[in-house]
């Protein structure tokens, strides 16, 4: 094995010494001592609010406890519009996170020790001086800019504050170029406003909702998942184009299984229906919109009958489903989606389902997209940020519609060969398990090759602690007071996050690690409280109610006071555009060399025996960071990769048969992955639920279950216009024989 | 009185949020479960289409597990509701073989048999069972099929339904809408 000046350590037992367990595996009974098997007795438990953390929607909750002080349970709130009241399985088994025996339970330092890297046990003052004498240092040798923070979620905002008031907006998370940022490009250039999260989607009063490889039931985003139910029982016509017959396709009047990679050919032709037979909203379009004659134009030769060979879906049906989305406008949405880096075009694709919606006049619409509203929470008084001389977003520049840093650019810019303008030399990741949530696992290793300093802040020995130099236990929600949650819904509302036990084993709160590090660096006046529940309720008072109050409702319902959640009829309106009206044709785009109208670019197919790799959920996972919970890895502990049965024939596979992976760069699976063979999915394509395949032992129920998809994604296709990195034009084909076989003999 | 479920096949997404539920409301341990989620696919891409079942006891109205039971421990309580006594039941497995259903497990610590109850320590006290009252889209029902206004009546009354195998004379109390 290559020594490098940075090992992969897996993280060992250590911080088990000392601390009291409940002993051997993890058991529910044990757990659970006593009213077993009865039932839960809810007259006996104490409840404290949370909102989970499980996903990124953010459900408020309540957290239940027993006079022992274990967690019980953890439920929905009736008041949240996240939730109304119910979880969905995540949720469900988020007691699962706070149970988890394989936790980090203490601070860990990289130490050298008979000429082998390994962790060991530090106390926080170690661990935290340690830090916050590395990043004096970093600021002293090349400016606090160099030190990068890269976060997903809860933790990630405290830190943020740190890095700020430190002087390092070098900040990035995936969520923006790995997931939703072509999103928020396509639809503010058309309409001048990003569609948020949770998305202001009028799902529950829609008529039609189309889906483009979006998979609402499988992905288990809420109160969409709830909205969409409730619209089965109205009778709402699903229109879903998936290469796979996924949950919510099975539900769908429509279901179009189109090639992959060619969404777009199949939006040009649905407008050129909609325009060339006169089927769009011409009140809404004259009103509204600019540019419509050159769309016209653009979409002339789209014909049903020229996508037809490009996305295998027959012009009648084409015809039938922009026929059915005219029908129910203005009531009908075409879903933007959320992770839409596919293909490298994306936030064009994303403009392009943004233009039929404008067609079908469906943006501020009643069933279409409403306008949300949310509550400002007031910022506690802390000094003014200095200003950094240069930020993340400088180092993406040759992006010009990126909105916030990209986290593959910070991480290309930590590579000492690569020409970069400016160089980073440490980082702080918080709540990301970087080799698995950006592609090209190859340049994250070789730039944490290169960093000088590398600190992990997680619940989990996820993959990327095992490349720290330090790495800070983090509780976990139910163990916390967090940011206020205000959300931007139909009606504004918060919720509170509070601990209902104390945190396990030797693990803080993110707020408690940020104020320490602050102090240490003489930030002190950033962090004037001694506990984060005296910010909440400072900002709770300045929103007209206190901590004391939240304790007991968990979320509160504001009324609007901004504009009404739709548009009347015939009001005059200014979109937040360039030219105040919805952009068909962007200006704005053409100036910047780009296509002002979008247009379909045909890309690459798979080689001979070869199949296009997509990825997508599984109801009860969020990504790679669920695998390990108890409850949840007790419901899905493995991914499988589904496989159409006339390819199975070709190979020869049997159902369940393991096999390995190997993509068109040579890339093979760590791990055999279980065959599903199923008429669930087209013939060119192949399938499997992401986050599985974890490499870190430490990680007891995960390890070694299944393949990783990320893993296979080697080739990344940039998006010009922001820098989104599309994952899906990696192609793989079937290994019978383990490839691993002569290593590990 | 007589307690029934009834499942919409249409609406459920096969979440398993009712599974997890249960684990947790009634200490099922790991490995093992009282509830869970059938998938059966039909068809030849691209015709296809599936059915998507939350599944459990039936607590059937000629439960074949009350009458192998040995000792009396499975047996029908108010409403319907067959249950175990955990501390009658000997662990013989007679029970488990005679489930078309499959419905049951020895439990691996205590040693006698265990099973979905209808939550019915919830249900005494007003509440709805655990995996209905979680479930997300809603699509689980249950309440009183002698009561001619309970929801469960009145879909049963209004929708396609069927119940999982039939021909084991069973009378299943769970009722799937198709």
């Amino acid at each position: 094995m290559k020594t490098t000046r940075r090992e992969f350590i897996k993280v060992s037992s250590l911080g088990l010494g000392g601390v009291a367990l409940a002993g051997g595996g993890f058991s529910l009974s044990k757990l659970f001592g006593e009213s077993k098997h009865q039932g839960l007795d809810m007259s006996k438990l104490k409840r404290y609010p949370t909102y989970c953390d499980v996903c990124f929607w953010k459900c408020a909750a309540w957290t239940y406890v027993n006079d022992k002080n274990e967690i019980k349970k953890v439920a929905g709130n009736e008041l949240d519009t996240h939730c109304r009241g119910r979880l969905c399985p995540r949720g469900t088994g988020g007691l699962g996170m706070y149970y988890d025996d394989d936790r980090l339970k203490t601070p860990l330092i990289r130490v050298e020790k008979d000429g082998k890297q390994t962790f060991r046990e530090a106390s926080w003052e170690e661990a935290l001086d340690l830090i916050s004498g590395k990043m004096k240092d970093i600021k002293s040798k090349y400016g606090a800019e160099s030190f990068a923070l890269l976060k997903h979620g809860s933790p990630g905002k405290h830190f943020e504050h740190l890095f700020k008031a430190f002087g390092s907006d070098t900040i990035a998370e995936p969520a923006f170029a790995q997931c939703r940022g072509p999103r928020a490009v396509g639809f503010k250039l058309t309409f001048g406003s990003a569609v948020g999260s949770p998305e202001t989607t009028d799902i529950r009063d829609s008529k039609c909702l189309v889906l483009i490889g979006s998979h609402i039931g499988e992905n288990m985003h809420n109160s969409q998942v709830q909205e969409v139910s409730d619209a089965i029982d109205r009778g709402i016509t699903i229109i879903t184009v998936d290469p796979r017959l996924s949950t919510i396709a099975n539900k769908s009047k429509f279901w179009l299984p189109i090639r992959p990679a060619t969404d777009m050919a199949l939006l040009l032709a649905w407008m050129h229906v909609l325009i060339y037979e006169e089927l769009y909203d011409k009140k809404y379009i004259d009103k509204y919109s600019i540019g419509f004659d050159k769309l016209k134009e653009h979409v002339r030769k789209f014909t049903p009958e020229w996508a037809y060979p490009i996305t295998d879906i027959k012009p009648n049906q084409i015809r039938e489903t922009a026929r059915e989305m005219a029908k129910a406008s203005p009531a009908v949405l075409v879903h933007p989606g959320r992770h839409v880096t596919w293909y490298g075009d994306d936030a064009q694709r994303s403009r392009a389902i943004a233009i039929l919606n404008a067609l079908l006049g469906s943006w501020g619409k009643r069933g279409g997209f409403y306008f949300s509203e949310k509550l400002k929470v007031p910022k506690y008084p802390h000094p003014h940020y200095p200003e950094p001389n240069w930020d993340a977003k400088d180092l993406s520049k040759k992006y010009p519609l990126a909105k916030t840093g990209i986290t593959t650019e910070v991480i290309r810019a930590s590579i000492p060969d690569e020409n970069t303008e400016h160089k980073v030399k440490a980082w702080m990741v918080a709540g990301t398990n970087l080799t698995q949530s950006v592609p090209n696992k190859k340049m994250t290793l070789k730039a944490i090759e290169a960093l000088e300093f590398l600190v992990v802040v997680d619940l989990m020995p996820m993959e990327i602690t095992g490349y720290a130099d330090v790495i800070l236990p983090e509780c976990s929600y139910l163990e916390r007071y967090d940011m206020i949650r205000s959300s931007g819904w139909r009606t504004p509302s918060i919720a509170l996050r509070m601990p209902a036990v104390e945190p396990r084993f030797n693990s803080k709160p993110a707020w408690w690690m940020a104020k320490q590090l602050g102090e240490k660096l003489g930030l002190g006046d950033y962090f004037k409280y001694n506990d984060y529940k005296e910010v909440i309720d400072w900002q709770l008072k300045q929103l007209g109610t206190s901590l004391e109050e939240m304790k007991h409702v968990g979320v509160m319902n504001f009324n609007r006071n901004g504009r009404e959640l739709y548009l009347k009829d015939g009001e005059d309106y200014k979109f937040k555009t360039p030219s105040g009206k919805i952009e068909l044709y962007s200006e704005k785009l053409d100036k910047m060399g780009f296509d002002p109208i979008p247009v379909y670019k045909a890309h690459e197919k798979p080689p001979q025996n070869y199949y296009r790799l997509i990825y997508g959920r599984a109801p009860m996972h969020t990504f790679s960071k669920t695998i390990n919970n108890p409850y949840l890895n007790d419901l899905k502990d493995t991914n499988n990769l589904w496989i159409n049965p006339r390819v199975a024939d070709i190979w020869g596979l049997k159902y369940g048969q393991e096999i390995w992976i190997k993509n068109q760069d040579g890339k093979v699976s760590d791990f055999p992955v279980k065959v599903r063979i199923t008429e669930r999915i087209r013939w060119d394509s192949v399938y499997m639920v992401h986050g599985f395949g974890h490499n870190n032992k430490k990680l007891s129920r995960a390890y070694g279950k299944g393949a990783s998809d990320s893993q296979m994604i080697t080739k990344v296709l940039v998006d010009p216009l922001m820098g989104g990195t599309g994952l899906r034009g990696n192609f793989v084909t079937i290994l019978l024989d383990n490839p691993h076989k002569n290593i590990e003999s | 009185m007589r307690y029934v479920m009834v499942i919409d096949t249409k609406k459920c997404v096969g979440c398993s949020d009712c599974v997890v539920a249960c684990q947790v409301e009634n200490d099922v341990p790991l490995g093992y479960c009282r509830d869970w989620v059938t998938e059966s696919v039909s068809g030849k891409f691209p015709k296809v289409e599936m059915e998507l079942r939350s599944e459990r006891c039936n607590h059937c109205e000629n439960p074949p597990c009350v009458r192998t039971c040995p000792t009396g421990a499975s047996h029908t309580v108010d409403g319907g509701i067959v249950v175990v006594t955990g501390n009658k039941c000997i662990g013989c497995g007679a029970c488990i073989e005679s489930c078309p259903y499959d419905a049951r497990y020895q439990h691996p610590e205590e040693g006698y048999v265990d099973k979905c109850t209808f939550c019915f320590h919830r249900v005494e006290k007003g509440m709805k069972p655990a995996c209905v009252s979680v479930c997300p889209t809603r699509c689980m029902y249950f309440g009183d099929l002698h009561d001619p206004n309970s929801d469960v009546s009145r879909l049963l009354a209004e929708r396609k339904y069927k119940v999982l195998a039939p021909e084991a004379g069973t009378k299943p109390q769970v009722y799937y809408l198709i």
